[in-house]
């Protein structure tokens, strides 16, 4: 066997391994942990989603907070005005992220490079402002969940029981195992579509939008829907986050530095354009939060450094330069030609 | 037959009338050069065929169908394939994936046609040292393959040359015009915009020469390069 598919295999079971434990996290971990990792694993899904947005179509938006803001709103929404359980409030942020997404797609699209990230952002700020006048929704202060509501979500009694744990400890272990499945359905859609004849014709208009069309690809076609798709998956998201929160504000629920500017560093680090990237740029990311959280400004100055340092002497980030150097592929999006074309 | 039919098209940028009531007529299986000074409006032209430019007036037929409302990608797919003068590859694809792209979108291939009919045209044009190698990194006469072969992957009943000789040596080019020879052998129409004449001249049947985005004349190979006019105009020989 060669070395490279060896080590290739190696980091596989390595990953897999880690899957098998996160999901025992909540059974064997501390409740602390669980809300940790939480944390990790929605930050997670946000940088697949913004990932797949600039690295693979090309669409550097910087106002994805728009969809994190607008799926926490409706999951509230539908908690508070609605009376049903926040799980469907999920799906709802998904969808009304996604709905909203296609005015935004419609403006925006006229717009590329630097206009294109200007307008998401400016978008992002109306779509806050206009949520921070809802007045049944707490206006510009925010609200709460009604009291018990994550007690009452679906399934808390039973892992309540099933682990023997109080209701808040098991609140919590049903939205960090929801943050896993999401990260894992994120990274493994997003890997089904990169590899399928949309996904190679996104990559083709990231790197050249008039060669793409020549070819018979419509740019427009492919990325509204991976704008679309990918604001529902931020909306789903969002929401989430915030039944843990329990609690949201304009300023939490749109928040720049939380849902953008971490979501940015993490992909960049971590290699934007290749699917490892956000796995890796997370991990770095927890790392110094962990290690930096005493020092105040100094841990964001910190981590503006890091992002810098990499952009200059890694431009695919901290995988895209380990992938370079060991040759290793563990999501590989290449496709191969024939064996045919090897004999000839 | 008629394969492209363009009438009376004109097209202007401002003040600037780049194509100034062109027509011209194509027949199936032809292979047409296009020559004229820098700026005469050559490569718009190209662009007002393969529709990545609306013309103001005019209609351009492909097949006997009006296409001049036709949006590129679909003119693509109904069989109008072309390069550029810039190689323009896909940087971060394979030499497979490129041509891949353009099998699957341009020519409505599913994966598995895709891939064998993409292996032989890599292998027709010279490709096959290259093919997993990523577009980005090769040099000037495999880009110019490349956009060649990945225009050759959407299927073209019609295929556009924008100066695909330029800037290459003479054995580069002498390669180059044997592959396109082999594509013009297996049917396939050719409109070649080019300045290397010697290269142009031993594929084309015919010629047609713009001058200020107008249609100077069309013709045979050697009456069209002894006309005065041409000579005045083009080479810079006085007559």
């Amino acid at each position: 066997m060669p070395e490279t598919l060896f080590r290739t295999m190696m980091i596989r079971g390595f990953g897999l391994l880690a899957v098998l434990m996160l999901f025992v996290v909540p059974v064997i971990g501390s409740r602390a942990m669980v809300q940790d990792l939480f944390g990790v694993l929605t930050l997670l899904v946000l940088a697949l989603n913004w990932n797949l947005l600039a690295g693979f179509a090309g669409l550097v938006s910087v106002g994805q907070q728009a969809f994190v803001g607008l799926g926490a709103y409706t999951m509230f929404a539908c908690v508070i005005l609605l009376d049903v359980d926040p799980l469907w409030g999920i799906l709802a942020g998904g969808a009304v992220a996604m709905i909203v997404a296609v005015p935004v797609a419609i403006f925006t699209f006229r717009l590329s490079g630097a206009y294109f990230a200007i307008a998401t952002w400016v978008l992002a700020e109306i779509v806050r402002l206009v949520l921070a006048q809802w007045k049944a929704l707490g206006g510009g202060t925010g609200t709460s969940l009604p009291k018990g509501t994550t007690k009452d979500m679906w399934g808390v009694q039973w892992l309540k029981d099933t682990l023997d744990v109080s209701s808040s400890a098991a609140s919590d272990a049903l939205t960090y195992w929801l943050a896993l499945v999401l990260a894992l359905g994120t990274l493994a859609a997003a890997y089904v579509f990169l590899r399928s004849k949309a996904g190679l014709g996104l990559q083709a208009i990231r790197d050249n939008v008039g060669a793409a069309r020549s070819v018979g690809v419509d740019p427009t076609r492919l990325k509204a829907w991976i704008f679309l798709l990918t604001a529902a998956g931020t909306g789903v998201c969002g929401a989430l986050l915030f039944i843990q929160i329990t609690r949201v504000t304009p300023e939490a629920a749109f928040s720049v530095v939380d849902w953008k500017a971490f979501v940015i560093f993490i992909t960049v680090i971590g290699g934007v354009g290749t699917l490892p990237g956000p796995i890796v740029g997370v991990i770095v990311f927890y790392i110094l939060q962990r290690t930096l959280a005493d020092y105040g400004t100094i841990y964001l100055i910190v981590l503006g450094l890091i992002g810098i340092a990499v952009m200059l002497f890694a431009h695919r980030g901290l995988w895209g330069l380990f992938a370079d150097k060991t040759g290793i592929e563990l999501l590989p999006l290449r496709h191969l030609p024939p064996r045919s074309a090897h004999s000839s | 037959m008629t394969i492209l039919a363009l009438k009376s098209v004109s097209k202007s940028f401002g003040a600037l009338k780049v194509t100034n009531d062109v027509t011209l007529e194509v027949e199936r299986g032809e292979a047409l050069g296009i020559i004229g000074p820098n700026g005469a409006g050559k490569s718009t032209l190209f662009n007002l065929i393969t529709g990545n430019l609306k013309p103001d007036a005019g209609t351009v037929e492909f097949d006997g169908r009006d296409v001049t409302r036709v949006t590129a990608m679909d003119r693509v797919r109904a069989g109008i394939g072309r390069s550029f003068q810039i190689p323009q590859p896909f940087t971060h694809l394979s030499v497979y994936e490129n041509l891949l792209v353009a099998a699957q979108f341009g020519g409505n291939l599913h994966r598995s046609e895709a891939a064998h009919f993409c292996v032989d045209i890599i292998e027709r044009t010279g490709l096959l040292q290259v093919i997993e190698e990523p577009a980005g990194g090769l040099p000037l006469l495999q880009r110019k393959r490349l956009e060649l072969a990945r225009a050759m992957a959407t299927s073209p009943r019609l295929i556009l040359l924008d100066e695909i000789a330029g800037g290459l040596t003479d054995a580069e080019c002498g390669d180059l015009v044997r592959t396109i020879k082999g594509i013009h052998r297996h049917g396939t129409t050719i409109i070649w915009i080019e300045h290397v004449l010697h290269a142009l001249t031993s594929v084309v049947d015919r010629l047609a020469v713009l001058n200020f985005g107008k249609m100077l004349m069309v013709g045979g190979v050697n009456a069209v390069m002894n006309s005065p006019e041409v000579k005045e105009i083009y080479l810079g020989i006085e007559v």
